[in-house]
């Protein structure tokens, strides 16, 4: 539900998921279906077995993110959702940039701006120099647009992660009005197959 | 003991008594082993789909999940029609699949089809069993997917030699369901603050309140407020009830719709807010403000902005709403309610509208009453009286020709004792017209058919009266349909035909009171539409009330519709 009151901007969303097939599919067709737009998706193993996590980036008003979250969470395999914004978060994006390199005075230029954004190089050939760089997105796309001067090849980024900030794990979303902080042990405890009905308090 | 011995007795386990299905080489297995399970029945459907909706029919009128069979590759995919039905209208179901050996998946090998994938968005979950160990705790988890929460359809692939397989892990006990979400003290203490407010209120009872019916009608009369029961929700209030005011939405009674239109507190129970309910969405109930009560909280705000969200199962919200009630008394706003309710009568002239009230009109309230899709269905919406819930089972979300017949044969089996009336089109009616064999095949005496035979696609063609000119394009069945009645000999099913009033009273009579399913043939004249009607795009005060005068005098509300329903025709015009 759109409404022009609500500028449309992106969302950080993770989900914590079951390791089990199609999970992945599922949450995309479950997106596109829909038609919410997803701008980044990263996925990954946790601690936990058993348990991935996804980060999504979600573009759209707040509605549209809270009828995602929502729609989200009815998934069988999706054992909870976190909402980034409610919360204080640490989020961090990886790329790998490949700049090409005419010359040694170029190279030495090329070098001291890698340094200033804590690049490291991570190949170097004779005319193309490749860059690991990780950060927050601001810091990831200054460095692109600088990087663009001299030439970029290729480049790769991961999409973004994020944790919460803070000693807790993830506090469940304000959406559902969980109220009291939860460690992780009650979400490992529901994701194995005979474990009892996972929970999700009113929301209202 | 085999995975597929592991699944029925998983499945006698979980009180499964009947399953609808059809046999196939990557099902053999399944179908073998059943032989050692007689505490389980199989009903031999004569196509997959039949099976579903029957399993859906099943449910729908019980409550109860439904269970359906089918073969690997076509037979899995002609269950993707009900699969989405039952999703649409929240029918818990159990769909298993066969598929070939778990070594040939992916190989394209024969009658495959990777059918999780392709039920993945119509299904509420599905699953590959991978493991023989496994099968019985997949069934059991499935089970209680399907029932819980909001019902829906699951389905279990079984690989071929995974039901071959040694099953060497352990049986397991149904699980428990999830305890009901109840309501937050603080929303049911709000929602009554905001009821007390109300001078014009309106209640609005959708399909996810079937099972709370009792609650919700105490509810109802306690505060003393109109009710509006949507297509999904007819019977969860009783019709005879004075309160109750019809249904709502693009076919729905005059004084469902006016009195949402200018309602100033509109409390809705389960229900979704169909396209079909709303009309214009800005324009649905622009004077209220709205207290939605569902468990699924994905719904609270997807259409239509809720002022106060109640996350809950409706039996407890409604129970809690109930106490401290203060009965409303708004004497203007009844009276305008019952001046509504005195217009948009159908007119007595021979046709779909009389022969529908007629038979109709012959229900008792334990009847079960199932239709097809299309204007016969939105007339017995209208026109029927139901006092409980369960009674009345309909394609509601999805729109699935065909369904009526198959959901009628479900119901008729699951309670032998009550008479399950099927109403269907001659279009519909064709679709699933071979489930004929399997009424014959067991004998089921109660389901009762009949068929309104306008000789066309009735609801397509009054579109295409409406807004495409009389273009009458690929509507007309007439040429070519069979005569019912030599097709219910064939399958040594008794029929009767008529095609005024007067025979149409005897023709009832001598149906219904054969001791044995019977088809009933009425032969209606074809230009008739079904009104009241809300063009698509329209909002619902802008209702047509009656069949507008067929000499065609396109004035402005003529004009509304067919611009309105120039930019939806094409998803629209099926219904």
């Amino acid at each position: 539900m759109t409404s022009p009151l609500q500028p449309v901007s992106d969302h950080l969303v993770s989900a914590l998921v079951r390791d089990e097939p199609r999970v992945l599919t599922r949450i995309t067709s479950l997106f596109g279906r829909r038609g919410y737009n997803i701008k980044s998706l990263s996925v990954g193993a946790t601690e936990m077995p058993g348990v991935s996590r996804m980060t999504f980036v979600v573009s759209g008003d707040r509605g549209v993110v809270e009828q995602a979250m929502k729609q989200l969470d009815k998934l069988h395999d999706v054992v909870k959702i976190i909402d980034h914004s409610l919360e204080k978060y640490v989020d961090r994006e990886l790329v790998l940039v490949k700049v090409r390199v005419e010359n040694t005075e170029r190279r030495i230029e090329i070098r001291q701006m890698a340094e200033d954004f804590r690049a490291r190089i991570v190949d170097a050939g004779h005319h193309a120099l490749t860059f690991e760089v990780t950060g927050d997105e601001g810091k990831i796309t200054a460095f692109i647009e600088q990087m663009r001067t001299f030439g970029i090849l290729e480049t790769m980024r991961t999409g973004r992660i994020a944790l919460t900030r803070g000693s807790n794990a993830d506090i469940p979303s304000h959406i559902y009005h969980d109220g009291e902080t939860e460690t992780l042990q009650p979400v490992l405890q529901s994701a194995p197959r005979e474990g009892k009905a996972r929970e999700v308090n009113n929301m209202f | 003991m085999t995975g597929a011995k592991a699944l029925w007795a998983t499945l006698a386990a979980h009180g499964i008594s009947t399953v609808f299905g059809y046999p196939g080489g990557a099902i053999m297995p399944v179908y073998d082993a059943l032989t050692y399970y007689p505490e389980v029945r199989h009903v031999l459907a004569r196509h997959e789909q039949g099976a579903i909706h029957a399993a859906e029919g099943w449910a729908k009128a019980t409550g109860e999940i439904g269970v359906c069979i089918a073969t690997s590759g076509p037979g899995a995919t002609n269950l993707v029609t009900g699969l989405a039905d039952a999703m649409m209208d929240n029918v818990p179901l159990l769909a298993i699949t066969g598929n070939v050996a778990r070594h040939l998946m992916g190989t394209d090998a024969f009658q495959e089809a990777d059918i999780t994938g392709i039920t993945l968005p119509i299904t509420k979950h599905n699953y590959v069993v991978t493991d023989p160990n496994e099968l019985p705790a997949i069934v059991a988890e499935a089970i209680r997917i399907a029932r819980s929460g909001r019902p829906g359809p699951v389905l279990v692939d079984i690989p071929k030699d995974v039901q071959l397989a040694a099953f060497t892990g352990k049986l397991v006990k149904p699980q428990a369901a999830p305890e009901a979400i109840s309501p937050r003290p603080e929303a049911i203490h709000a929602a009554c603050e905001l009821l007390k407010t109300a001078k014009k209120p309106v209640l609005m009872v959708g399909g996810g309140s079937q099972g709370a019916s009792k609650e919700i009608t105490e509810f109802a009369r306690a505060w003393q407020i109109p009710t509006i029961t949507t297509l999904m929700g007819l019977g969860a209030f009783p019709a005879s009830d004075p309160l109750w005011l019809g249904m709502p939405g693009m076919h729905g009674s005059v004084a469902a719709n006016h009195a949402i239109s200018q309602a100033d507190v509109l409390i809705g129970f389960g229900l979704r807010f169909d396209d079909r309910v709303t009309g214009r969405v800005k324009d649905f109930a622009p004077n209220a403000q709205i207290i939605h009560v569902d468990l699924d909280a994905a719904e609270i705000g997807k259409i239509v902005r809720a002022h106060l969200p109640v996350k809950s199962d409706a039996k407890q919200a409604a129970v809690a709403l109930t106490d401290g009630a203060v009965p409303f008394e708004v004497p203007e706003w009844q009276a305008q309610i019952d001046e509504w309710k005195m217009r948009g009568e159908h007119p007595t002239t021979w046709g779909a509208a009389q022969a529908v009230r007629q038979v109709v009109a012959r229900l008792r309230p334990d009847d079960i009453l199932t239709t097809d899709v299309g204007q016969h269905q939105m007339l017995a919406a209208q026109l029927a009286r139901f006092e409980k819930p369960r009674r009345w089972l309909t394609s509601g979300g999805l729109g699935t020709m065909g369904f009526g017949f198959p959901a009628a044969l479900g119901a008729a089996m699951a309670e032998p004792g009550v008479q399950s009336i099927v109403i269907a089109g001659d279009g519909g009616f064709q679709m699933t017209s071979q489930e004929l064999a399997t009424l014959t095949k067991y004998d089921i005496r109660n389901c009762k058919i009949c068929i309104i035979n306008n000789s066309y696609l009735g609801m397509v063609r009054q579109w295409q009266e409406l807004f495409h000119e009389k273009r009458y394009s690929e509507v007309y069945l007439g040429d070519s349909n069979p005569d019912f009645l030599k097709l219910a000999d064939a399958y040594n099913i008794k029929g009767w035909r008529a095609d005024n009033s007067a025979d149409l009273e005897t023709a009832i009579d001598a149906w219904l009171s054969h001791d044995g399913s019977g088809l009933l043939e009425v032969v209606v004249p074809n230009e008739h539409g079904v009104f009241p009607m809300v063009p698509a795009g329209a909002a619902l005060y802008e209702m047509i009330e009656n069949e507008p005068v067929k000499v065609p005098d396109l004035g402005d509300k003529m004009n509304v519709m067919a611009s309105a329903a120039n930019t939806e025709i094409s998803t629209e015009a099926s219904q």
